[in-house]
This record gives C-alpha cells, structure tokens and sequence, in this order.
C-alpha cells in the first residue's frame, strides 16, 4: 500500500480516503475553487464590516450621496470573476471527460440494483455478490442496470458516481488506488429504505481477489444456507428482516413467523408455510399482508427463481423459526 | 376603476372612533376580507397563509433534524420509522417551496407594494388577483389532504418511475401543485400587465424601483416556465391513473424525461425565489445607507439577464443522470453564465454602503446577513456547475447546504428583512428594533451553525434524503441539529417581535426610514385607496431631498 505516499491528502477535514485516481482530479480542483471561493469571500465581509462601521448613521456625520456609478469598477469586477469562471468550467469539464470515457482493457462487473440492495455479478467467472470486490490497480468498468425504479451508485473514496436508470445500462469506470474497504452509498432517493442501500467496496491484492472471485463462484452445498445465499443476492434482503423477531421493515419479517396466522390485506387469515411462502414469492399481489398496504409493492419472482432455489429460500425461512429473538 | 370597491363593503366613517381612516378599518365583518379586492388586504391574507405554511415547514425541518441527531443504525430503535422520514422530508421541502418560497415575496410583498410603488391604487386585475389567492388556498388544501391521508414520499421532486408506484397520496400533491402552478401564473401575469401599462407619467423602465425590475423579472419566468410543471405533474397523474407510458421505464416510457421537463420549470423557479429577494435587498441596501443604489443599470440588467439565463441551465441538476457527454459540458458552461450578474449585485450593494449613511437597524442587519450568507451560498455553486467536483458532490449534503444558503440564507433571510422593513407601512405599527437586531443575529448564527457542517459532510460523502447514517457523520450532525433548535428560536423571536408590534407598538410614521419610492408617501398604514391625488414621480433613489423631521420621527421629501 502506497498510503503513506499519499497521507498528506488521503483523509482530511474536507474529504474521505482518497483511493482512486479520480480523488486527485476532484480534490484539486475543489482545493482550488475553495482558495478562489475564500480570495473573494474575505475582502468582501471586510468591506462589509469596514463600511457599517466607517459609515454608520451618528450624529455629526453625513455620507455623501455621489459614488453611484464607477465605469472601470464596474467593468472590473465583471470581467475578472468572469476569466476565473471560465477557468472552473474548463478545469471541471476536463475532468469530467477523463470521468465519462471508458478505457480499454478493463476489469468488468455488472452492477443491479433493486430495492434496496446493491448486487454484483464478476464478468470473469459469473460468481456474485452482494459486497463488492476488485483488485487494485487495474480499469474497473461498471455496466449498471436498475431492476425498478432510479438509484445512483456512489463510492466517496473514489468520487465516482453514476444513476442507474431502469431501461437504460449505465456505465462507470474508476482506477482504485488502494487497498482497503470503502463505502458505497445509494444517492438517489428510491424509496422506504433509500437509506440503507448501502455496501461496501473492498479492494485486494490481484492475487485476493482471485481468491475471492473463485470461494464466490461456490454457491453453499447445504439447503438452509444456500437459501440465506440467494436472500442476500436476490433482493429479498432488501425489504424483509432475517434478524429481530417482529422487525417491521418495508416487508414483513421472516423471523419468528412459521407455522404461525399471519393476516392478509383482503381480510382472510393464511397459515405461514411452504405454500403460503411460495405463493408469496410468484404472486405476490394475492399474499399481501395486513398492514403493508403503503408500502411498495413486491414485484413477482416468476421465472427469474427456480423450483430448486425457492426451495431453499423456503429451507432458509423455517430455519430461522428455531431461533425467535437472535440475530442472524 | 370601479372594480377596486369590494362588493361587500360599507366605509366606515366615524372619525370619533378611529380618527384616522386606512384599508384596515375601511370596511369590517369576514365577509369584507374574504370578499375584497383591495391588493393591500389580498396582499396581508397572502402573508398570512405564507406564515402559517412557512411554520409547518419548519416544523417538518425540526423533526428532520431531531431524528438525525442519532446515526439510527437500527431502524427498529429510530424515533422515525424510514418511511415516516421519507415523509417528513417530502412534506418539509413540497411546502417549503411550491407554498411558501415561491409565493412568499410576490404574492405578499408584491401584492401589498406593486400598485402602491407605482402609485396607483391597484393592479390592473383586482379579480383575478384574488382568484389567485383562492387558487392558492385550494393548493394548500390539496397540501392539507395530502398530510391526513398516507403522506407522500416521493421527494419534492417527484421523480419518476418512484412517484408512478408509490402507494402515497402522490395524485393529490401534483394536483396541488398543478392549482399552485395557476395561482403562480395569474399573479405573474397580473403584475406583467399592472407594470407594462399602469406606471404613472414620468415613470419610465429606468426610474422604477429595482423591487418592481425584480417582481417584473420574476413574473415572466413564471408566465413562462410554470405551464412547463402543470403540464409535467399532469402527465405524471395521468401516468399513475391510466399508465400512458411517457416515463414508465415498464411502459417504453423514459424516466429521464420527466427530470427534463421537471427542472425546465424547477430551474427558473430557483430564479422565481432569489429574484424577488434581490430586489427586497436593493431597496434595503439604498434606503437604509440613505444613498442612492450604486449602479441602477447593472442591477437591473443583471436581474433580466438572470431570468433569462435561468432558462438556460436546468441540466445542470442532471449531471449524473446520464445524458450526453456534450450536453452535459455545455450545460455546465451555460451554469457559469449565471454566476457572473450575481456576483455583480453584490458588488454593488457594497458599493451602495461606500460613503452613504449607513443605519444599522433590524431591516438593514437582516439585508447585511443576506449578503453574507448569499455570497456563501453563491460561491458554494462553483463547486456544483464544475462537472468534475460535481460527480461527487450531486446529492449529497453539500447540495443540501448550497441551495438552503441561497434559499434559506438567500430569500427567507431577505423575506425576514422586507418584511420588518415594510411592516410599519402595512400595519401602522413600529416594532422594537433592539429585539429585531437580536433575531436576526441569532438567525444569523443558528443558520451558520446548522448549514456549515452539512458543506463538511456533504463533501465527505454523507447522500442526502437519508434517515440513518454512518457514525463517522454523528458530531457533524448534532452541530447541525443544535443549530437548527438556534435557528428556530430566532425566528420565534423574529415572530415575536412583530406580533408584540401589533399590541404595543408606536404608531409608525409616514415614512421612518428615510426612503424616497412612492410607497413612503402615503399614511402608515396606506388608506384604503393608497394616495388621494397621485403622487409626483421622481428618481427613486434621489435621497439629497429626504429629510429628517425630529418632531414626527418621519423622513420627508423636501420641495424643489
């Protein structure tokens, strides 16, 4: 790690880590706009505070009604504000096109986004998952696609962002720095849970990552796990609790809930078991629960979940059964 | 004009009563308000509801901010639940902008000041002005219906497709804002009419006051650009009730668009909020350094120049939304074109203190704090029109804190300012300036305090609209909470002190501060015709003929 080199400017008061190589661009000019920002600022509030005093009403004292009007002035302090803007804009853009054009030879990894989680599937090997990894030092090249409605993918420690737009694919490229776990924020209001559609990014060594890429690629022999592995990749995390028994999120919990009456919103009573979770997880509009009337609604899984995966999200669900109260 | 009578009313003539005869006791009953179109009483009904909206709003703004002052990691354990938040924050900023800002200086302010700045005793359509009013109070009803049913929570934004599969009240709110959208319009175009045609002889463009070049700024982007949002929000009702797949990802339709065609109007409206409050600050600048306003003709140029730019730049709230690589680079240029005519007005309001006579009283600290805080706001806008910062700082807090400098910092703070400045000649009452001087230096700091971390967390990366947050963000967090509850009591005391104005204040006279445009030519507060003869026009800001009576504590024009 080439932190030490960088220390100087990896964690200020103003920014986070600095860890792609956009962090230089941005930082500079923003370093650069504030210095110009406090250049004007200061002369103004001390001319402010200069003339309330040397100026004030009192007794004795008669201002002068005749500087109206100063041609040179004038033409000053339009002029120069106006070289400097044009200097921001031309700093700005550059950067922006260094931002937007995409490089060759890149490390890809598709990026979906669904209310409210963040899941990544690796170009490399087709292994997923809902934390992102990559290796540092290379052209990572992010193709993004929203399954619902607007989100915005957002990494402070590398200030790259991007909205992902459903019907569009969006593209976003950086070249992470260093190696470490960063934030990765949701930007775009989408929602119940807007604010906690957050993951992380972890950067690692080629060789890590590697690693990492392959353990992925392995999803879990036993039922029960494979069933919380697709919980955490398919979505469903997003809106229902695995955790406290009786935690309202967006959907119901599943915690402490099988076997059990649960009420409906067209008034009837259903048994929470294998059919009810399966009818829940194709028809969605039909299982509805009391009580979720405001909240989204649950798109259907139908066709995008097999036989064999619903079975373990079922595995999954009964499992937790056994253990009301703790958190997963 | 017969039409400035009100239908309903009797005047009062009983000189042992009340000696003194003005709109306020022309006529009495509710019927006499409700009914009236005299722009002065339409112009005080307009202040009212904007305070009453200004109030809820705030109120929003707190809880907002009480629930931030914890991370609230655990939703469970939050005060707010996410979708509670999500609420809050909509109805905070719905209201703030579409009921109060928007409507605050040109339909109190500029109803009550137009026709009586011009000289004449009412805008060019009476009806009409108070068909806006009433407009105005069904949009709030709308506003109203929609807090008692399931809330909306779609942002004030409306972003599709979001706003499309909400299951909140989204339909009640856009037609809310569509009934506003006509209540913003007709008083545009009223004011349009009543400026064009209604300026009294010897009054040409350039002996106008620089409020009346703002107002009439203002009313043309909202002739022009507020159609734009009706027919936005109808679309998107008609997206909701029928799915005719116009920004329906799920019906072919481009979300995208509607951002378009959403900040088409929401752009120039930003212009429809800071306008007037420049034109309130030219005024307070001049008036109170007793000097007249340095460099006439730049400023009100720069305030057409702003409108008109104002069209220009709406992509700029869309850098990251993915439009093309040169659209983009050019509406960021076009972004710095706006920068330059604001930066020219506040040149020259310094220069209107320089060698003038410079009163410090509650109108003039409130137009000094402006300054401050404008020029903050102002040049926080570099970061966000240059695309590189830009990338990272589009919604986040920096954003959060940028547009409440201007908004907050920029129009309430000038709103606030107008208003002390004026309230003597709309209610005949003078407040205690000691205690105004003292709201607006707590006003003054508790929006320091509360807008100042947010730049920090903004740029360290803390999104906006979120109910819950990383715990590096906590301290800055709690400053910003702790200065909200500052910046809360100085508007109570701001409230206050003119409430404790109407009870025990002074009668104020003629004209207390010394200005020279029409409206400090007749009785504080205005008969109900405004002038019985109309006045003689001169150079608005001619001060070398205002004079100071000791006796009446009343400025007068002497005669040439």
């Amino acid at each position: 790690m080439n932190s030490a080199i960088l220390a100087d400017i990896s964690e200020g008061f103003w920014f986070p880590p600095a860890a792609s190589t956009f962090a230089k661009q941005v930082d500079f000019l923003y370093y650069a706009i504030l210095w110009i920002s406090i250049v004007f600022f200061i002369p103004i509030v001390i001319a402010m505070i200069y003339f309330m005093v040397k100026f004030r009403q009192r007794p004795g004292y008669k201002g002068s009604p005749e500087a109206l009007h100063n041609t040179p002035l004038e033409i000053t302090w339009t002029v120069v504000p106006s070289f400097i803007a044009i200097w921001i804009f031309w700093e700005g853009a550059v950067g922006y096109l260094n931002m937007a054009i995409v490089p060759d030879d890149t490390v890809d990894v598709a990026v979906y986004a669904s209310k409210w989680v963040w899941n990544f599937k690796y170009k490399e090997n087709g292994a997923e998952s809902p934390v992102l990894y990559l290796p540092v030092d290379k052209d990572i090249k992010l193709t993004m696609q929203s399954k619902d409605v607007l989100h915005s993918f957002f990494v402070p420690a590398f200030r790259a962002k991007r909205d992902v737009v459903p019907g569009r694919y969006h593209y976003l490229w950086f070249h992470p720095t260093k190696e470490g776990e960063f934030d990765v924020f949701c930007t775009e209001y989408c929602g119940d849970n807007h604010s906690t559609m957050i993951t992380k990014v972890r950067v690692l060594s080629e060789e890590a990552y590697k690693l990492k890429l392959a353990e992925l690629a392995k999803e879990p022999e036993d039922i029960v796990e494979r069933g919380k592995w697709l919980y955490e990749r398919r979505s469903c995390k997003g809106c229902h609790y695995a955790g406290t028994e009786g935690a309202k999120g967006p959907g119901p919990s599943y915690n402490g809930s099988w076997g059990k009456k649960v009420p409906l919103a067209n008034g009837t009573e259903v048994t929470f078991d294998d059919n009810y979770v399966k009818d829940s997880i194709l028809n969605p509009s039909i299982a509805a629960r009391k009580g979720y009337e405001t909240a989204s609604a649950m798109p259907s899984y139908k066709g995008q979940l097999k036989d064999e995966q619903i079975d373990a999200l079922i595995a999954f669900i009964k499992s937790l059964e056994s253990t009301p109260g703790s958190s997963k | 004009m017969s039409a400035v009578t009100s239908p309903m009313t009797t005047p009062v003539a009983s000189p042992d009563k009340s000696p003194e005869h003005h709109y306020l006791n022309h006529s009495s009953g509710f019927l006499s308000w409700a009914l009236t179109l005299d722009h002065k009483r339409i112009g005080m009904m307009y202040l009212a509801g904007i305070l009453f909206s200004f109030f809820l709003g705030g109120v929003f703004a707190l809880a907002i901010r009480i629930h931030l002052w914890n991370p609230n990691l655990d939703p469970e354990a939050a005060w707010l639940s996410n979708a509670t938040y999500n609420r809050v924050f909509t109805l905070h900023g719905a209201i703030m902008v579409f009921l109060f800002i928007i409507p605050s200086i040109p339909a109190a302010l500029g109803n009550f000041l137009l026709p009586i700045m011009l000289g004449t005793k009412d805008v060019a359509f009476p009806r009409l002005n108070l068909g806006s009013f009433y407009l105005w109070i069904t949009g709030l009803l709308f506003f109203t219906f929609t807090l008692f049913s399931s809330g909306i929570d779609t942002g004030w934004t409306f972003y599709t497709p979001y706003s499309i599969e909400s299951k909140s009240a989204v339909e009640a709110a856009t037609l809310g804002v569509f009934i506003l959208g006509f209540s913003s319009i007709f008083t545009g175009l009223n004011f349009i009419v009543t400026i064009n045609t209604m300026r009294p002889p010897g009054m040409s463009w350039f002996k106008m006051p620089l409020f009346l070049w703002a107002v009439y700024a203002t009313s043309i982007i909202q002739v022009l650009a507020t159609p734009v949002l009706g027919i936005t929000v109808l679309l998107l009702a008609l997206e909701r009730f029928i799915g005719i797949g116009i920004f329906d990802p799920a019906l072919n339709g481009d979300p995208v668009t509607f951002q378009h065609f959403f900040w088409f109007y929401s752009h120039p409206a930003v212009y429809i909020m800071i306008l007037p409050a420049m034109g309130i600050i030219s005024e307070l600048m001049s008036v109170h350094s007793h000097k007249g306003i340095f460099g006439y003709r730049m400023i009100a140029y720069s305030s057409i120049a702003i409108a008109l730019f104002g069209f220009l730049v709406w992509g700029h709230h869309m850098f990251t939304s993915g439009m093309a690589d040169v659209t983009t680079i050019v509406f960021s240029a076009l972004t710095f074109t706006v920068s330059i005519p604001s930066a020219i007005k506040v040149f020259n309001w310094l220069g209107t203190m320089y060698q003038g006579t410079v009163a410090l009283n509650t109108p003039m600290i409130y137009a000094l704090a402006f300054i401050f805080l404008f020029t903050i706001g102002g040049l926080t806008g570099l970061f966000l029109g240059a695309l590189s910062t830009d990338m990272h700082l589009h919604d986040t807090y920096f954003v959060v804190a940028h547009f409440h400098y201007v908004m907050m910092g920029g129009t309430l703070v000038a709103f606030l300012g107008g208003l002390f400045h004026w309230w003597p000649k709309m209610t005949g009452k003078m407040f205690n300036d000691t205690a105004g001087i003292f709201s607006a230096a707590i006003v003054f700091v508790g929006f320091n305090l509360t807008f100042l971390p947010q730049f920090v967390l903004g740029t360290r990366g803390m999104p906006r609209r979120y109910a819950s947050y990383v715990q590096e963000f906590q301290q800055l967090h709690q400053l910003s909470t702790i200065g909200a509850m500052t910046l809360g009591f100085g508007l109570l005391v701001a409230g206050l002190v003119l409430l404790h104005s109407l009870f025990y204040g002074k009668k104020a006279p003629m004209n207390p501060w010394g200005g020279a445009t029409l409206e400090w030519e007749c009785s504080s507060p205005p008969p109900h015709d405004n002038f019985s003869s109309p006045p003689a026009v001169g150079d608005p800001y001619d001060f070398t003929t205002v004079e100071y009576d000791g006796k009446t504590g009343s400025y007068f024009k002497k005669k040439k």
